[in-house]
């Protein structure tokens, strides 16, 4: 008799009194235990890691054979066709899954479709962007070595090149003048496979391809400081930032372009049942004397460790995320179902906004897998997406403050990110005021030729990126009346115009400038991700 | 009277580009209005009168004449009373041309004032100019058949280093002459210096500049160590000069070689005189003016400065003497009136050599511990700042016996020689190679400090009492308004007055480069100023090394990284310990001849496949140059280009590893490997742009497109790059050695610290990332 997998708790909202444990803070390569006020304070915890699917294969050809709104997909496949499998990047998930990462066993069931069919001129691109390119240790983990070394050494599995005035098209404008850009195969195809996995509901969907396959020219039309100020990003019915990329995905539909798009979701299984990281996802007044133990063990381990080696640490960290849905089909229908899933792991309610926000910033976001969370990036975590974890309105009221917790080190990775350099030596001391940064900086930083020459052929962002990170963070700096970083480093935290604590009790302190001396306080306990439903 | 007595007189004076002749002319001009002038001007590269209008009348001591009357009024008054005649005193003759003879043989007076005050002369330079000079001129007017009255400036210190009076007297006619036959002294002079260049050339002493220069620069190239090994020749035929000078000054009696040329110019002049009436002035130590033409009027660095700045910034700790010791000085501007006074007055009646000792210590004198006390407090009150905008505060002397201040300085110099030592072969770079130009910097200045306590000290500890009598007389002589016009009684002064209100704040003011308020600026100012130079726009040209300039390797390392790219574990580690054995043999090569060094190494790439490698470097770029690389020198290249400037790179690394920093530079000067049958020989097709060849390339490629090297930028790591910072004239020097870094510390060099990226990984062995056996290349 098998037996039945008990039922994962939901998501709560804790009110933290006297007999509260010290609470999980994130807190980059490490953590910090925080006592936070009682009866003022709460903690929004994730629900437990959702059962998945068992045989995701099974699923996976299931949802190909019955897609919604589409044709079966080996309808759709026929000799002599071009077909293009496009997959999402090494931004996704985070931190990278254990092998086998969902994409290849996706593209793997389609590619056997394929050849069933007798499909043989196939692509199989990574949908970069503005991202990295991937390495081919990389490119391996997501498909694969099996379609790696079938497709890369004959040339057909690559990194799209943004930056190639050959292989990019300009596909029109919208109905408000946004112009629309893509890879030419993709445009020229018969049939574009596009392979996703949803972390957060900002992705998937249009930015999927209006987006990820594009390039400077279409993404500058969304990736601006004005259409952020309008957008919450993780709600795609609220977000000038989606309205735009639906836009562009109208014209990629009236372009004739075919996209049957596949979209997985994950449980947020990020740290496991086993081994010292799995206490990280126990609520603390559950973790067992032994939860205790491993947990400071870890942390003295890790105090211990030279950064570089506790860097390596993380990295190498890999999620044992089990798939918890796939559909595939048209792209609206499939996205809709898909944030409906992710839904059902992420969102908590909530009732009300605080007057501080707090949350414990991790290691890792989608630009530094394999690399180092420079202190852009560290502001883009925190504002750019932690801020953005809610739906109807922020968890922190307008005005309040928002601490975040990072030790915001002045540390970058000089082959992923050498825009990332000059911004914060250059740009930074200049102006902190995303307006003027565009005014004054995009252009220069965007057709830079030594960054778009370090894109196409190494392996860093664009050279615009880092603004795009700032700009990210728009909507939180604009909300917030004051944004503390606590224990980061001084110069960094000044740089980027906000306020370095050395405490939570220091920062609490500072923030009662703000917001007086008897402050609510909200918690975000993430990762594993939550979504806050603030009613 | 004075006025009277010299009206429609014609003047010839020498010297008066100097301190005490600026001086004598203005006043002539200004306060004997019928006198005309004809002065003795070497004529240098611009000519007599060009020197005159340059050098004399644009000094600040016309400034007050000038103001009394318009400039043209000024300068017409000029032309029709002042003639500048072309004369070279140490040539026989005086090197004068026809109009020069007949201008001198028509004056009236002839004041002497030219000499070289230096105390640290070469011995041929002083007794040629000290002693020749005024022999020259006195057979010069035998030969001219002119008896003007001539006055000759000497100096009180010819006295010698005796204590006790020293009166206004021939040298001859004292108690305590001592034969010196003069003529014998320039010949062996003349004879002295022969000697010392020839013993500069022999071949040990060659040997030994030349190992002297290679020790200090490094494999800075042909050219470089020739030029230093020269230089490092004359400095040291000067120096033994200047030895010799002092050592038979001090047989002789004397403090240095002035006074004893000046003693033995005396003597001279008065065997050689025949029927020319002569006088002699002798001034103590002449500093700035005490009223004329306006109170502290003072040109170029006296005798007395460096010791004020030294003791102002701190560098002279302590300084031999005692406090009752008198410091004999006297203000230009009575000087100024004595030689005025001497010349109306005219030779004596009974044609003797009459003596003036302008000189204050036997009637008015300053004292030592007066001095030190205003000083400090001046100094207290004025603080000059360092380099950090933190005021010095002035030391506490105790005014030890000369012996020990200088035993103390040598013994703190010989610690620095040895840390100099141990730093220039320590294989440091950047901000730690910076303490090897502090030391640098600390050396030189100890050195000053040992130069002033060594020559001066002595002025100092002179307890010589300078009688000044017939001075006193002559004013005494005058009628009351010139007695307070021309004033050169030294009872005059207040000392408190002098020090505080008129010597020091002139000091200063004239001093350059002494700092005396705080510059207000944050950061390195300096070196701010500088970058803004080097980005000007105009520059035509930035040209920049490779390795430790922009990344932080080399050759070796990209050699390594390639090399292991395609070997498994096993072969990995041998390839790496072998290269570990064969390291010390390979940077001892470097050492010695770059360009060898990598003709050797290059031979590792012989039957290489230029397919592999080529595709290898496409990785070996992110992997071993851009995660390397320094990314503020990146942005100051790319600066460059925004700038509108061309860039190049000029590398010994090979071509196809640098081909893909292409989009950073205009062009790049690599050296390329023969190729057979697609692949490497190992053979390099042209020699390699290092060293002088570097510097030669840089010049061939700005002939090729018209740049002017006057205006270009050039950045470098190291002393083999001389010739390439050299070559152009705003040289940068990134993460220097030691020796770069103290060349360029001592020229004012840029010095730029980059580093790689912070957190960045960093290899010690470059190895390429491992890859499993199916990702390998054969």
């Amino acid at each position: 008799m098998e037996l039945q997998k008990p039922t994962p708790r939901p998501g709560l909202v804790l009110e933290v009194d006297r007999s509260t444990p010290p609470i999980l803070f994130h807190h980059g390569e490490g953590f910090r235990l925080e006592s936070l006020p009682a009866g003022r304070s709460r903690v929004l915890y994730p629900g437990e890691p959702l059962n998945p699917i068992e045989d995701p294969d099974g699923a996976i050809r299931e949802s190909l054979l019955n897609p919604i709104g589409e044709d079966p997909l080996p309808s759709k496949l026929f000799a002599g066709m071009k077909l293009t499998i496009v997959f999402d990047d090494i931004s996704l998930p985070l931190p990278p899954m254990r092998r086998p990462d969902i994409r290849q066993r996706i593209i793997e069931i389609v590619l056997d479709l394929a050849a069933e069919a007798g499909v043989d001129d196939v692509h199989i691109i990574a949908a970069l962007a503005l991202h990295r390119r991937m390495t081919e240790d990389e490119l391996r983990h997501a498909v694969g070595d099996r379609v790696y070394d079938a497709f890369a050494p004959s040339g057909l599995l690559y990194n799209m090149d943004a930056e190639d005035p050959d292989e990019m098209v300009m596909l029109g404008e919208t109905s408000s003048g946004e112009e629309v850009q893509m890879v030419k195969r993709a445009v020229e195809s018969d049939l574009v496979v596009y392979v996703n996995i949803n972390m957060v509901s900002m992705n998937g969907g249009w930015k999927s391809t209006a987006t990820g396959l594009s390039g400077y020219k279409g993404i500058r039309h969304h990736h601006n400081v004005d259409t952020l100020l309008k957008s919450s990003l993780m709600d795609h019915t609220d977000s000038e930032f989606h309205n735009r990329n639906w836009r562009q995905g109208d014209v990629i539909k009236a372009a004739g372009v075919k996209i049957f798009q596949v979209e997985t979701t994950v449980n947020n299984n990020v740290f496991g049942t086993q081994g010292p990281m799995s206490v990280l996802q126990k609520r603390e007044w559950e973790w067992s004397a032994r939860d205790r133990a491993s947990f400071l063990a870890m942390q003295k381990g890790l105090q211990v460790m030279p950064n570089k080696a506790r860097r390596r640490v993380f990295q190498n960290h890999l999620a044992p995320y089990g798939m918890t849905s796939v559909q595939s089909g048209e792209v609206e229908a499939v996205h809709d179902k898909a944030v409906g899933h992710m839904m059902e792991q992420q969102l908590v309610q909530i009732e009300g906004q605080a007057d501080i926000l707090t949350m414990g910033l991790p290691y890792l976001s989608p630009y530094n897998v394999n690399s180092i969370l420079n202190p852009i990036l560290v502001m883009c975590l925190g504002l750019g997406y932690y801020f953005n974890m809610y739906r109807n309105k922020p968890l922190v009221r307008e005005g309040g403050v928002i601490i975040m917790s990072h030790p915001t080190p002045i540390e970058f990775h000089p082959v992923h990110h050498p825009s990332y350099i000059d911004f914060f030596e250059q740009v930074l001391p200049d102006t902190t005021d995303g307006h003027k940064i565009a005014h004054k900086y995009e252009k220069q930083f965007a057709e830079d030729e030594w960054y778009r020459h370090l894109y196409r052929t190494s392996y860093a962002y664009h050279g615009v990126h880092p603004l795009y990170m700032w700009y990210w963070g728009s909507n939180a700096m604009n909300h917030a009346g004051r944004i503390i970083i606590v224990g980061g480093n001084v110069t960094a935290v000044r740089r980027m115009g906000f306020t370095p604590a050395t405490t939570l009790n220091d920062a609490l302190e500072i923030a009662s400038d703000v917001v007086g001396p008897q402050p609510t306080i909200t918690h975000l306990h993430n990762p594993p991700l939550v979504m806050a439903d603030v009613v | 009277m004075i006025a009277e007595s010299l009206a429609g007189k014609r003047i010839a004076i020498t010297g008066t580009t100097g301190f005490l002749g600026t001086a004598l002319v203005e006043r002539l001009l200004r306060s004997v209005p019928d006198c005309t002038l004809v002065l003795l001007i070497r004529p240098g590269r611009r000519g007599a009168p060009a020197r005159l209008q340059r050098e004399i009348l644009k000094n600040d001591a016309f400034d007050r004449l000038r103001n009394s009357l318009s400039d043209d009024t000024f300068d017409s008054m000029c032309q029709r009373r002042i003639l500048a005649i072309a004369a070279d005193i140490t040539k026989p003759g005086l090197d004068l041309d026809d109009e020069g003879r007949a201008a001198l043989a028509d004056c009236d007076v002839f004041i002497h004032s030219a000499a070289s005050v230096s105390f640290d002369n070469p011995l041929d330079v002083a007794i040629n100019t000290n002693l020749v000079g005024p022999v020259n001129l006195v057979e010069t007017l035998h030969d001219l058949n002119a008896t003007p009255h001539l006055i000759a400036v000497s100096t009180a210190y010819v006295a010698g280093t005796r204590k006790g009076r020293a009166a206004e007297e021939l040298l001859q006619a004292g108690a305590y002459a001592v034969p010196i036959d003069w003529r014998n002294e320039i010949e062996t002079a003349r004879r002295a210096r022969l000697h010392a260049e020839d013993r500069s050339r022999t071949t040990k002493s060659s040997d030994d500049y030349r190992a002297e220069a290679k020790r200090e620069l490094g494999a800075a190239g042909t050219t470089a160590l020739a030029i230093k090994s020269e230089q490092l020749r004359d400095r040291g035929v000067r120096k033994e000069m200047v030895d010799l000078g002092l050592s038979r000054a001090h047989a002789l009696g004397f403090s240095d070689s002035y006074a004893m040329t000046k003693a033995m110019a005396e003597s001279a002049m008065v065997e050689l005189r025949g029927d020319v009436p002569l006088s002699i002035v002798r001034p103590s130590i002449i500093e700035s003016s005490w009223a004329e033409p306006f109170p502290g009027w003072i040109r170029g660095f006296r005798m007395a400065e460096p010791v004020i700045i030294g003791f102002g910034r701190g560098l002279l700790k302590d300084f031999p003497g005692s406090p009752e010791g008198v410091l004999d000085t006297i203000p230009v501007d009575l000087v100024v009136a004595t030689l005025i006074g001497v010349a109306a007055a005219g030779p004596s009646d009974a044609d003797e050599v009459e003596v003036f000792q302008s000189a204050s210590g036997a009637v008015n004198p300053f004292r030592m511990a007066q001095f030190h006390a205003w000083t400090t407090e001046f100094f207290r009150n004025n603080p000059i700042y360092d380099e950090y905008d933190q005021p010095i505060a002035p030391p506490r002397w105790t005014f030890p016996s000369a012996d020990k201040v200088t035993r103390q300085l040598y013994r703190a110099r010989s610690g620095l020689e040895k840390a100099d030592g141990v730093m220039r072969v320590l294989p440091v770079r950047g901000k730690r190679a910076a303490l090897a130009a502090d030391i640098d910097e600390r050396r030189e200045n100890l050195d000053k400090a040992i130069g002033y306590v060594d020559l001066y000290g002595k002025y100092v500890v002179c307890e010589a009492e300078y009688q000044c009598d017939n001075v006193l007389a002559l004013h005494a002589s005058l009628p009351p308004e010139d007695q307070a016009s021309f004033q050169m009684d030294p009872r005059v002064i207040d000392w408190r007055t002098y020090a505080y209100d008129i010597h020091l704040p002139s000091v200063l003011t004239a001093g350059r480069g002494i700092k005396t308020a705080p510059s207000g600026r944050r950061g390195g100012g300096r070196a701010e100023r500088l970058r803004g130079q080097v980005l000007a726009p105009e520059r035509p040209l930035a040209a920049f090394d490779l390795e430790n300039t922009l990344i932080a390797s080399n050759v070796v390392g990209s050699w390594g990284w390639l090399a292991t790219r395609n070997l498994n574990r096993g072969q990995r580690a041998r390839l790496v310990l072998k290269a570990l054995t064969e390291a010390v043999g390979l940077q001892r090569l470097d050492r010695r001849d770059r360009v060898a060094f990598l003709r050797h190494f290059y031979r590792r790439y012989d039957n290489a496949s230029v397919e592999q490698l080529e595709h290898d470097a496409g990785e070996l770029f992110s992997d071993l140059l851009v995660k390397n690389s320094f990314p503020e020198a990146i942005r100051r290249v790319r600066d460059h280009r925004a700038a509108g400037h061309r860039t190049v790179l000029i590398t010994g690394a090979l071509d196809f590893i640098v081909k893909n920093l292409e989009p950073l530079f205009d062009d790049i000067i690599a050296p390329s490997l023969e190729q057979v049958d697609g692949r490497y020989t190992g053979r390099m097709l042209t020699a390699p742009p290092i060293g002088e060849m570097r510097a030669e390339a840089l010049r061939q490629y700005a002939l090729e497109h018209d740049l002017n090297l006057q205006e270009a930028v050039a950045y470098a790591d190291s002393t083999s790059d001389l010739p390439l910072l050299e070559a152009v004239a705003f040289p940068v020097a990134v993460n220097p050695d030691t020796k770069l870094a103290v060349v360029a510390r001592r020229r004012g060099w840029l010095v730029e610290n980059f580093e790689p990226a912070p957190g960045g990984e960093h290899k010690i062995l470059p190895v390429a990332p491992y890859l499993p056996r199916a990702r390998r290349s054969a």
